[in-house]
């Protein structure tokens, strides 16, 4: 592992606030398996905490470890070192530690209680929400200097993301709902990563009923399998893209 | 060995650097002297690459410096305020960075003995003093036995006995054939020090100088006083009498 990378892991896991999430995580997955006796229905709440909890952490984390690293950052540019691997470093040393914190909060429940087939998805839904909220902090951050206007925007950037897109989303149904707007609401709901995860487990459990509006058309238009190869590929997107602008922007910036 | 051609390099409206042109040499000890916010700093940090100029060419060793990055394996950089991990401690900061940077030559730790840095290892870098943060930037520039050494403000809250070590490390250096650039306010420092004088002024070079130049043309005995007359001379707009031999 490159030495960055295991510097980076090693400091981030020195954190108390890293530690804490890791025994929320295992204390909220251990808590709804114990109270739920349905493991399916066990599984949608946790779903649901996941795709509250998750991007949160993700985001503002991120955000504020990448503020907190600009002495660093200073530090290692000075040295012979290109600016696109530390830049690089810093993305798959939070990436590795916020996954590892998820799997051994979340994933170890998860894969004791929830059936083999949902357990997959589940655990594989809450490593790429991290992946991609890690991502768009990365983007916010490198186009804000200031501290606080940057934590700022990332916890409206996951407000946005987590309820408000929801709202938006219902709204536009609303006041459209005499044209036939399937396909384009489809495309739309490709905009919010939260949404995508969630029809993408809906799609794999197969429950019709709390699929909601989009997810149905999904299924009607895709097919189940295919489905989710659609929504996974657009949640890589969702990775790379954010992560590459500010790549972009970092190469170029004057520190 | 360090050429820079037309340099210009604008924040917002403010020009910091205008058309800089610059060339120094190996074994030379360069001063980088002028007024606050003459974009002294900021030609620093273009060498370095870490501030990326609008337009104009940086060389180092007759390459461009632009997209390059091992050039700097020849620069040792000791900041005019260091900024460290607040929670390193001393230690962990001049391993990680020895890790880094995959150097096979022998360390240079002469600066971490004569600062008494190795009894504070230990210590967590938010937990020092301006003074000792500085001592942790100069062990830093020298550990690594580069070809150059940048030092901005390398004396600024450095105690007089700590400043004193450094300025012997300079001088010891210099000997050695190496180049050095230093910006610096303390004009009185300088004397035993320096072999070559830049005076920046609004982002422009005023005059790139050899000190006996300055000495003789200006028929003062100390750099401190040769560089008062020139600004004298300048406020009665006679710059042009001053020429580079």
């Amino acid at each position: 592992m490159n030495r960055i990378v295991k510097f980076i892991v090693l400091d981030i896991f020195r954190n108390k606030i890293i530690l804490s999430y890791t025994i929320l995580m295992s204390a909220l997955s251990w808590g709804v398996f114990s109270l739920e006796d349905n493991s399916t229905k066990g599984v949608l709440t946790l779903l649901n905490l996941i795709l509250l909890n998750v991007p949160l952490v993700s985001i503002v984390f991120s955000s504020i470890y990448l503020y907190n690293s600009s002495e660093f950052i200073e530090l290692l540019l000075s040295q012979p070192i290109r600016r696109k691997k530390i830049w690089l470093s810093l993305f798959v040393g939070l990436q590795t530690s916020l996954i590892l914190a998820f799997l051994l909060g979340a994933g170890i429940p998860i894969l004791v209680y929830a059936p083999i087939n949902y357990s997959f998805i589940l655990i594989l839904i809450g490593v790429v929400i991290t992946a991609v909220f890690v991502s768009i902090a990365f983007f916010s951050s490198i186009y804000t200097r200031d501290k606080t206007k940057g934590i700022g925007i990332a916890i409206l950037l996951w407000l946005f993301f987590a309820l408000l897109f929801d709202g938006l989303l219902l709204f536009l149904l609303f006041q459209f709902s005499e044209y036939p707007i399937e396909v384009p609401m489809m495309f739309v709901s490709a905009l919010s990563p939260i949404d995508l995860s969630r029809i993408m487990i809906l799609l794999q459990l197969d429950v019709s009923a709390m699929m909601g509006y989009t997810g149905a058309v999904f299924r009607q238009f895709f097919g189940t399998r295919i489905g989710i190869y659609i929504t996974f590929a657009v949640l890589m997107l969702w990775i790379f893209i954010p992560f590459y602008f500010s790549l972009r922007k970092f190469k170029k910036k004057d520190l | 060995m360090i050429l820079i051609k037309k340099i210009k390099k604008q924040f917002g409206k403010l020009k910091v650097l205008n058309r800089v042109d610059l060339s120094f040499e190996k074994g030379q000890c360069i001063a980088l002297i002028g007024p606050n916010a003459c974009g002294k700093t900021t030609l620093i940090k273009c060498i370095l690459g870490m501030v990326l100029p609008d337009s104009g060419e940086i060389m180092f060793n007759g390459v461009s410096i632009q997209n390059d990055d091992q050039y700097r394996t020849h620069i040792g950089y000791m900041p005019q305020i260091g900024r460290y991990p607040d929670n390193m401690t001393v230690g962990q900061i001049i391993e990680t960075m020895k890790s880094i940077r995959k150097y096979k030559g022998d360390f240079d730790e002469r600066l971490l003995e004569d600062f008494k840095l190795n009894e504070m290892f230990d210590k967590r870098m938010r937990t020092l003093s301006g003074g000792t943060t500085q001592k942790v930037s100069a062990c830093l520039a020298f550990l690594f036995n580069p070809d150059v050494l940048i030092l901005d403000e390398p004396t600024a809250g450095l105690d007089p006995l700590a400043s004193e070590v450094l300025k012997a490390k300079i001088i010891l250096e210099k000997e050695k054939g190496k180049l050095i650039l230093i910006t610096s306010h303390l004009l009185s420092e300088l004397d035993d020090l320096v072999t070559q004088i830049v005076f920046m002024h609004e982002g422009k070079v005023h005059f790139h100088l050899a000190v006996n130049d300055l000495l003789q043309q200006t028929g003062e005995l100390k750099i401190s006083a040769a560089i008062a007359h020139v600004l004298r001379a300048k406020e009665k707009n006679q710059t042009g009498t001053l020429r580079n031999s």
